[in-house]
């Protein structure tokens, strides 16, 4: 919370105050008849610095004659009507404090922080609950307030322990710094303090009860954002509790956020419990590559070891909410890693040899074979970077199949808006219908699903769904398991067709999932025939998308990753995995040769001959783009593992051995090579929109089969080798996953 | 000096536990959190009967079909008495997807209600009033007798299933103080009462609960033989005649 704007604005009332004074106390010392003569007293116009919105929020005027104006504390603002007490003062550049109110959240009014006085009003108001009314004058500053914020920090310390130095949330406590600013230095309460038993909500979230304030922001977190009416506020008066009264676990997969939402320390982070103080930690601002959507986190880091990830504000992406999954998967970052260069034996076992020995075997293998033979697959976390390098690498060597796993065997890189989401994650919020084929938003981007809920809960926004059962948070309309229901609606037959038709602005989304289909084409082009019969797609608004499952994916096929032929992986007899471990691996054929590349000892280094040891995505810069085609870049926030280098570095290294020297030596070189294949990927946290539509795309001939579409993702907590590392995501599989 | 003044003051600090009372000053209300045991597991299955979907019928009849959860208190009450005076979680579970919310915004209401007992109570589930006129008046001592008299702590049932003892907050007869409620679940939801006797002793409530026993009907309100109602003692003491009107100007003077 945005208390690192108080200090500011203590300096800044109180000399507010004393420049008013003195300007009205000399005017009248030194001349009284001027002042006197002065004909209508002027309402003294404060001469007040400009102030700006808290944390430079932006005032959005939906409309701008309803405008209002109010003054807080002298100073007149215009807010548009509907804002509260609260917002005007955000507006204003007053930081109210406060517990319950989030403004993401339904407003509760019940911690009474917020406290402000308003003339006329015989008692102090609660400002988060309070509509503003025209003329209103606000004051923040008076005795009152301050009276009233201390009385009310005094009951909450009441039954609230003093365990702070025991409490993880110690040193980012909302409570412990608004005492600080706002309590009194000693309380009055002398009984004994009343304690409430904890409970058990998995194993991702630790709950100290008795801490609790009842400021319910996490029942309305669940209720609201995550859509799982678990939580909930029992009893009364003294006795009142949060709980799920039968003992259940939170079964969210958005469940870590009420960790952040809680104000004090009744909610934590169960896995870091009694790891680190805040204040020991290094932030680094990354992104998160456990799904396409690029969620922003920060990844809070003590010397080498990455102790938590948090979320990022980013309007356009993820909110503030992470998933669980990108903010507990940390753990996979400190196990079963790669940290040396090895060669397996003749009596299969690795053994740990020098960078020159393994580029040096691994080049003179490559040269043994035909270029045809050779085959490289990125891996579904692969950066842009590596993901170029590989493939000039293979160019180089005559090959040119090279691709990125889940993209399928015949992926269509041709067109831009066949694979990206062309509507934007956050303009989801638009739309009023929604159509999702073969995909299964909750666990394939969990961001993404909430975006939808949010859109369905605010606006009643219908949602038909094609694909196998699976979990919503929603209302949804179960239209069909298949590519028959698909037809039925695009040739009129399905009632849900007219509801796309008369939707204002409709959306469909296709899964990625549909990508492994041998009958893709055909499957998109009925796709794209709803959209062209449902005016989906028009010059205001493209409501056609693809959702993508993996961070390398939307990079890869912008950057050309297509294999020359589909059939190549089994007849290769040189296969370069950079970090593919979900690729055909028992495709691949008895005798070839395979290097694997990566920093986890996942399912590729089974089969591996080789095996060169890289930095994960939490210790090297790379690119991504996620699957709005917003471009992103992760930052090293820890050393790299042994001897472990950057995935492009390594194979610039290998192309030099190889006797192909690729032509960049630095990042920023390599940056400009990207530049010249997708201009797009070089402007950082930019959405870049496709430019052409499917309508300029050929004809498919392709026959659709009638098999159901199959769900995408089994484990929402284990996707790929970081996940399958983390204890955190196994416990989570084994306790959460309802089978 | 100081140390001796700190073992004083220590020392009546001892002395005021010592003398707290043995029943312990809990919460009134029970735990509120379920806890699963043999007769309230949410794998019991749980009902209305027959007559009772009328009722909820009925019920639902009063509120709009998109505001049904308006409905929640009524069917949480006709769901208790159906069990004879308590809410196995299963009944919450039955009365949630009835009104079609989730379980947890029944168990909420449920637990903010005292009177909603989550846990078994007997046919005749005694409430003694412990806020603080009926404690000055001895509210303590009468829970005590009653406790020691049915060999039974509170909240809980006594062998044969006909009396319990809990604890309320001021029922609002403080002038009456103290008093007892006695809830009677005997005689299913037409029959049910509710009520209060007043001016109780440690020695009458004995007296009450073997009436009770015994099966007769014993009216409510004040045991005090010489009080009418809520009036005082031996009849009233002031406002004996018509009250004399205000002294005023003598107008006509004027
Ligand atoms: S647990 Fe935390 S978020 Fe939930 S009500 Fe208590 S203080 Fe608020
Ligand atoms: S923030 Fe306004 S009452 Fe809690
Ligand atoms: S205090 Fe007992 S009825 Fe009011």
């Amino acid at each position: 919370m945005g208390l690192g704007l108080l200090p500011s604005r203590f300096s800044r009332i109180p000399a507010n105050r004393l420049f008013l004074r003195s300007i009205v106390s000399n005017s009248h010392r030194q001349s009284p008849e001027a002042a006197a003569a002065a004909v209508p007293p002027p309402e003294p116009t404060p001469d007040l610095p400009p102030r700006t919105p808290v944390a430079g929020a932006r005032v959005h005027f939906p409309n701008p004659d309803d405008a209002i104006e109010v003054f807080v504390d002298g100073y007149p603002v215009k807010i548009p009507k509907g804002f509260t007490v609260f917002q005007a003062c955000e507006v204003a550049g007053v930081d109210i404090p406060r517990f319950c109110y989030h403004s993401r959240l339904s407003i509760a009014g019940n911690c009474r922080m917020c406290l402000v006085e308003v003339e006329k009003s015989p008692k102090p108001v609660a400002s988060c609950a309070m509509p503003a009314l025209p003329g209103m004058k606000i004051k923040t500053d008076t005795p009152l307030a301050k009276k009233a914020r201390e009385g009310v920090m005094e009951f909450l310390l009441m039954n609230h322990p003093l365990d702070c130095p025991i409490c993880d949330q110690g040193g980012e406590c909302d409570l412990q710094d608004q005492s600080m600013a706002f309590g009194s230095d000693r309380g009055r309460f002398t009984e004994v303090k009343r304690s409430v038993v904890d409970k058990n909500l998995g194993p991702l979230v630790k709950t100290v009860m008795t801490r609790c304030i009842q400021c319910t922001r996490c029942v309305r977190f669940a209720t609201e954002i995550a859509g799982v009416q678990d939580l909930g506020m029992l009893g009364r008066g003294s006795g009142e509790e949060i709980g799920t009264y039968v003992e259940k676990l939170m079964t969210s997969e958005l469940s870590g956020n009420v960790i952040d939402i809680c104000p004090v320390g009744a909610l934590t982070s169960k896995p870091f419990a009694f790891k680190a103080r805040n204040w020991e930690l290094k932030g680094t601002e990354s992104i998160d590559v456990t799904d396409a959507v690029g969620s922003n986190i920060r990844i809070d880091s003590r010397g080498p070891e990455v102790m938590r990830i948090i979320p990022r504000l980013n309007e356009d992406i993820n909110e503030e909410w992470i998933s669980d999954k990108t903010r507990f998967c940390y753990d996979g970052l400190k196990r079963q890693r790669l940290n040396d260069p090895m060669i397996r034996g003749s009596d299969g076992r690795f053994k740990a040899v020098s960078w020159h020995d393994a580029l040096t075997v691994v080049a003179e293998i490559v040269h043994e074979v035909k270029p045809e033979e050779i085959v490289g697959i990125a891996g579904r976390l692969s950066d842009a970077e590596s993901m170029i390098a590989l493939k000039d690498f293979l160019n180089r060597m005559g090959s040119n199949n090279v691709w990125c796993e889940g993209n399928g065997p015949n992926p269509n890189a041709d067109l831009r808006s066949g694979y990206i989401m062309n509507t934007g994650i956050s303009s989801l919020e638009k739309a009023d219908v929604f159509l999702l084929v073969g995909t299964q938003p909750r666990v394939e981007a969990a961001m993404v699903n909430a975006r939808i809920r949010k859109t369905v809960r605010a606006s009643n926004a219908k949602v038909g769904y094609v694909g196998p059962p699976a979990d919503f948070n929603y209302d949804y309309e179960h239209l069909g398991t298949g590519p028959q229901t698909l037809l039925e609606i695009v040739e009129g037959r399905h009632p849900f067709f007219s509801t796309i038709s008369n939707a204002k602005n409709p959306v469909i989304i296709v899964g990625a999932g549909l990508f492994e289909r041998e009958d893709k084409d055909a499957v998109f082009s009925v796709v794209e025939a709803i959209a062209k019969k449902g005016n989906v797609v028009r010059p205001d608004w493209n409501g056609f998308n693809v959702l993508l499952h993996n961070a390398a994916q939307a990079a890869a096929l912008d950057l050309g990753l297509v294999p020359e032929s589909n059939q190549s992986i089994v007849t290769a007899k040189f296969v370069y995995l950079m970090g593919a471990d979900d690729a055909d691996l028992d495709k691949i054929p008895k005798d070839a040769f395979v290097v694997y590349q990566g920093h986890h000892g996942d399912r590729g280094v089974y089969r591996a001959n080789v095996i060169l040891p890289a930095s994960a995505f939490s210790e090297k810069e790379g690119t991504y783009e996620n699957t709005e085609g917003c471009t992103q870049q992760t930052l090293p926030a820890v050393p790299t593992v042994g001897d472990a280098r950057d995935d492009w570095k390594i194979i610039r290294a290998l192309s030099e051995v190889a006797g192909v020297r690729l032509p960049y030596d630095n990042f920023g070189a390599i940056r400009s090579r990207i530049r010249t294949v997708a201009p797009n990927l070089s402007s950082l946290d930019e959405r870049e929109p496709a430019t052409f539509g499917f309508s300029v795309k050929p004809e498919s001939n392709q026959k659709m089969s009638s098999t159901p579409f199959k769900a995408a993702v089994e484990n929402f907590y284990m996707t790929d080798s970081i996940t399958r590392a983390s204890k955190i995501m196994a416990q989570c599989s084994a306790q959460l996953l309802k089978k | 000096m100081l140390a001796r003044l700190a073992a004083v003051r220590l020392q009546e600090i001892r002395q005021v536990f010592r003398l707290a009372p043995q029943t312990s000053r809990s919460f009134s209300t029970a735990l509120n959190y379920h806890i699963d045991t043999p007769d309230n597991n949410p794998d019991l299955p749980w009902e209305f009967s027959a007559a009772n979907k009328e009722k909820v019928k009925e019920i639902l009849s009063h509120y709009p079909s998109n505001y049904k959860q308006s409905a929640v208190i009524p069917l949480l009450d006709l769901a208790q008495q159906q069990q004879g005076g308590w809410l196995p979680v299963s009944a919450m579970n039955a009365v949630a997807k009835v009104i079609e919310v989730a379980p947890i915004r029944v168990y909420e209401v449920a637990t903010f209600y005292s009177m909603f007992n989550r846990s078994p109570v007997g046919k005749y589930h005694l409430l003694v009033c412990g806020t603080t006129p009926c404690m000055i008046r001895g509210s303590r001592d009468i829970e005590d007798a009653l406790l020691k008299h049915l060999g039974v702590k509170r909240n809980e049932v006594t062998k044969d299933g006909l009396f319990s003892v809990g604890e309320m907050e001021c029922m609002g007869c403080c002038v009456n103080a103290p008093m007892i409620t006695v809830a009677d679940y005997s005689n299913g939801s037409e029959g049910y009462t509710y009520n209060y006797y007043e001016d109780v002793t440690p020695k009458r409530v004995i007296e009450i609960v073997e009436i009770l026993r015994n099966g007769e009907k014993l009216p409510p309100g004040t045991q005090n033989s010489r009080r009418i109602k809520s009036g005082p003692e031996g009849g009233n003491t002031t406002l004996l005649s018509d009250p004399k009107p205000p002294p005023s100007r003598d107008l006509d003077a004027c």
